[in-house]
């Protein structure tokens, strides 16, 4: 009985297996007369613009983060709404291990341009834009490494500035904090900002400095839990403003903001709206604005108009591609102190340390 | 033989039972994620519309079993002998960046400098198993626990070596970290003139086919043939079946304990290398980290035997090749986990439910042997 069982089994599992083989030799058959047309069509319907295709693919976290690959997205849902283009969005898997394949996947469906969100992006972008000459690439947070790759940089060291101000004047125990997600040069230069910034204000000021892993270990971006402990220490200190570069893990520092009673500063999109918990949002003080989304869309305008790549575009306090965020109004009343320190930046006055 | 042939039907029905519910089980999750299963599974199968993508996912699939299954060696060789190396995911991470990194300072003959490379990889996954051995042998400390806290040390050590001593040359305005660059003799030759073979497209993609793919078939053969057909295969065995009756027929169990975990140590180191040698031609912070522990689900659901492991390694990576298939289909990736979780959960159940009724039925065997012997002893 179970023989006769097994072989029902078997039979239809070899059906099965012989079903999914027909429909990839008819997929092959079918694909090998488009394919030769497809990189050169890609190619030369480039200059029509209701052909634009734009892929995009995001760094761990995905879309969700309510942080930086959001306004990403925000950028490139601008892109669909003005200027009528087809959109996709990629998020790699959880190890990160696809992020080349993903460009790839973007670039064989035939998207140009195609943008990977975060420095992590830069080595397969690199090599993407080898195998892919005739589509064009931008980076965010890279630098471009290619000649049709477009790097994407922001002036996170002068958002930060300004947020360093804001904390330490808002701050009435003369501490705060500051907790980075993963401690690579990239957020450093959020730390060196903050801290300048700080300090211009009160040079005694004690900051607490926690990154929540080491270099290599891009965990500290996806863990809420580690971003919690590590805040709620700072708080127990006697911080009371804590500013966080850590994507998802800032989750964990709002928590700790909140069950302290205190303040916390977002990063990179307006926080204070993005964040759905409504008994977390009025704990943020203010958000370090870094306007990917400008960044995205004034590079798919660009692209549209016929740019190339092949240089870096870095958007600063002076295009207002960082700054901070007003929502809540609750930096409304120091706004000439901060107006004032943006000015010095912008006016060369002050140039804010990138390391620290 | 024919105890032996229900036995192995046995074992195939289970494991169809298994993933026919895994993909029922599958199904009802994707329908509550608001997406349709029959979408979801035609982007599993959905390789891409043009030839070249086709072979770009072809390769993406090979690549992503060839470390899978490596990983799932490692960590069923330990299994074999009830040896939970759970740090697996450390010795190969340690191992990568050492090996990634000695491979850089000197350059050789691509034979030589390969071979180089992957004998220091070895040595160090096998060390760095030594010390939970050594702690089991000497102190009885649980090896569960051991290699869990060496994980922590292994990966700290590997970003500080990374950002520290073993750190190369970064481009301006790099910000993954990186050890210095590989020469070429170091990059292992890829396979894609399969591809031509068939008539396809060669891949685009970085390194093509990992040439690795042949020294992981050679490895599993040679792990079969060492755990299948000789002595000290059948002293693993023996002392994970039963260790005081091992002990007793003469196998030293503290050796054995100090061989296995080195042995499964020495298989871990060499996870990272199909990357590193075939792709990225060094060790940087964007390293696929986490394969160590996928390489459990795989082993388990592999039932700890190389052909096993490398239809479970197939699976995984049929499976998280979708990646991007299944968002172009507008499904959530986040389904292959479940499905990858799922199937090991149900075929751990289904190997335990065709063990006992497999003991039901030989008992029955036996009885019935036993019943008919004595009759014509009676007579």
């Amino acid at each position: 009985m179970l023989g006769k069982r097994f072989n029902r089994m078997a039979l239809g599992s070899v059906a099965g297996v012989m079903l999914m083989a027909a429909a990839a030799c008819g997929g092959g058959g079918g694909g090998s007369t488009t394919a030769s047309e497809a990189p050169t069509g890609a190619a030369s319907s480039e200059a029509p613009k209701s052909a634009l295709k734009v892929g995009l693919a995001f760094d761990i976290g995905g879309r969700g983060d309510k942080s930086f690959n959001d306004a990403a997205y925000a950028g490139l849902e601008k892109a669909k709404t003005e200027l009528s283009a087809e959109i996709k969005e990629l998020s790699p898997a959880a190890d990160g291990s696809n992020r080349g394949d993903l460009l790839r996947q973007l670039a064989d469906a035939g998207y140009n341009p195609i943008i990977g969100v975060g420095f992590a992006y830069g080595e397969d972008i690199k090599k993407a834009a080898e195998e892919y000459p005739d589509i064009q690439f931008a980076v965010v947070d890279s630098a471009s490494n290619a000649p049709n790759v477009t790097g994407l940089l922001f002036a996170e060291e002068q958002g930060s500035y300004l947020a360093g101000v804001a904390a330490a004047t808002k701050s009435e125990s003369s501490h705060i904090g500051f907790v980075g997600g993963v401690e690579n040069d990239l957020i450093k230069k959020f730390e060196a900002g903050y801290v300048a910034g700080a300090k211009s204000v009160k040079s005694d000021i004690k900051i607490d400095i926690k990154y929540l892993t080491p270099d290599g270990d891009f965990s500290g971006f996806k863990a809420p839990d580690k971003g919690k402990v590590a805040a709620d220490k700072m708080y127990q200190d006697g911080a009371d403003i804590v500013y966080h570069a850590s994507g998802d893990s800032g989750l964990g520092v709002f928590q700790a903001a909140a069950a302290a009673k205190k303040k916390a500063i977002g990063v990179d999109s307006d926080q204070r709206q993005t964040v759905k918990e409504t008994d977390l949002q009025s704990v943020i003080l203010t958000s370090m604005l870094k306007r990917v989304d400008v960044g995205v869309f004034e590079f798919i305008k660009a692209f549209q108009g016929g740019a190339k790549g092949g240089a870096n575009v870095t958007y600063d306090l002076k295009v207002d591609g960082v700054g901070l965020a007003t929502t809540g109004g609750e930096i409304d009343d120091i706004k000439d102190k901060l107006d004032a320190a943006r000015q010095d930046i912008v006016g060369g006055k002050i140039t804010v340390p990138a390391k620290p | 033989m024919p105890a032996g042939l229900n036995r192995a039907l046995l074992t195939v029905a289970g494991a169809v039972i298994a993933i026919v519910l895994a993909i029922a089980i599958s199904s009802v999750a994707i329908t509550a994620a608001g997406a349709s299963p029959l979408h979801a599974f035609a982007a599993f199968f959905d390789f891409g519309a043009s030839e070249r993508a086709q072979s770009n996912a072809i390769a993406t699939f090979l690549n992503r079993a060839v470390p899978l299954f490596i990983a799932g060696l490692a960590v069923a060789v330990g299994f074999r002998m009830n040896l939970f190396n759970i740090g697996v995911e450390g010795q190969y991470r340690l191992a990568a960046i050492c090996a990634a990194y000695v491979g850089s300072t000197f350059s050789a003959p691509a034979p030589i400098q390969i071979t180089v490379i992957i004998v220091v990889a070895a040595l160090v996954g096998g060390l760095y198993a030594l010390i939970p051995a050594v702690m089991k042998v000497t102190r009885g400390v649980n090896e569960v626990i051991s290699t869990i806290m060496l994980n922590y040390i292994a990966i700290n050590l590997s970003s500080f070596l990374v950002r520290g001593p073993f750190a190369g040359q970064r481009a301006e305005g790099q910000l993954t970290t990186t050890t210095p660059e590989l020469p070429d003799s170091a990059m292992f030759p890829n396979l894609n003139f399969v591809f031509d073979w068939f008539g396809l497209l060669p891949p685009t993609r970085g390194g093509g086919v990992w040439g690795f793919l042949l020294v992981a078939i050679a490895l599993g053969i040679v792990i079969w043939v060492v755990l299948e057909r000789t002595r000290f295969g059948f002293n693993v065995k023996a002392s994970g079946l039963n260790g005081p009756a091992a002990l007793a027929s003469g196998v030293d169990p503290k050796k054995m304990i100090i061989a296995a975990m080195m042995l499964s140590g020495g298989i871990a180191g060499l996870i990272g290398l199909p990357e590193i040698l075939g792709d990225k031609g060094a060790f940087n912070s964007n390293f696929t980290a986490g394969l160590g522990f996928l390489g459990i689900a795989v082993a388990l659901l592999g039932r700890n035997k190389p052909v096993g492991i490398a239809v479970a390694a197939l699976l995984f990576a049929f499976l998280d090749r979708a990646q991007g298939a299944l968002q172009i289909a507008n499904v959530p990736p986040s389904v292959i986990t479940i499905i990858q979780g799922v199937t090991v959960l149900l075929v751990v159940v289904a190997n335990e439910v065709t063990n006992r009724l497999a003991l039901r039925l030989e008992e029955r065997r036996a009885a019935q042997e036993l019943g008919t012997n004595k009759v014509e002893v009676a007579a």
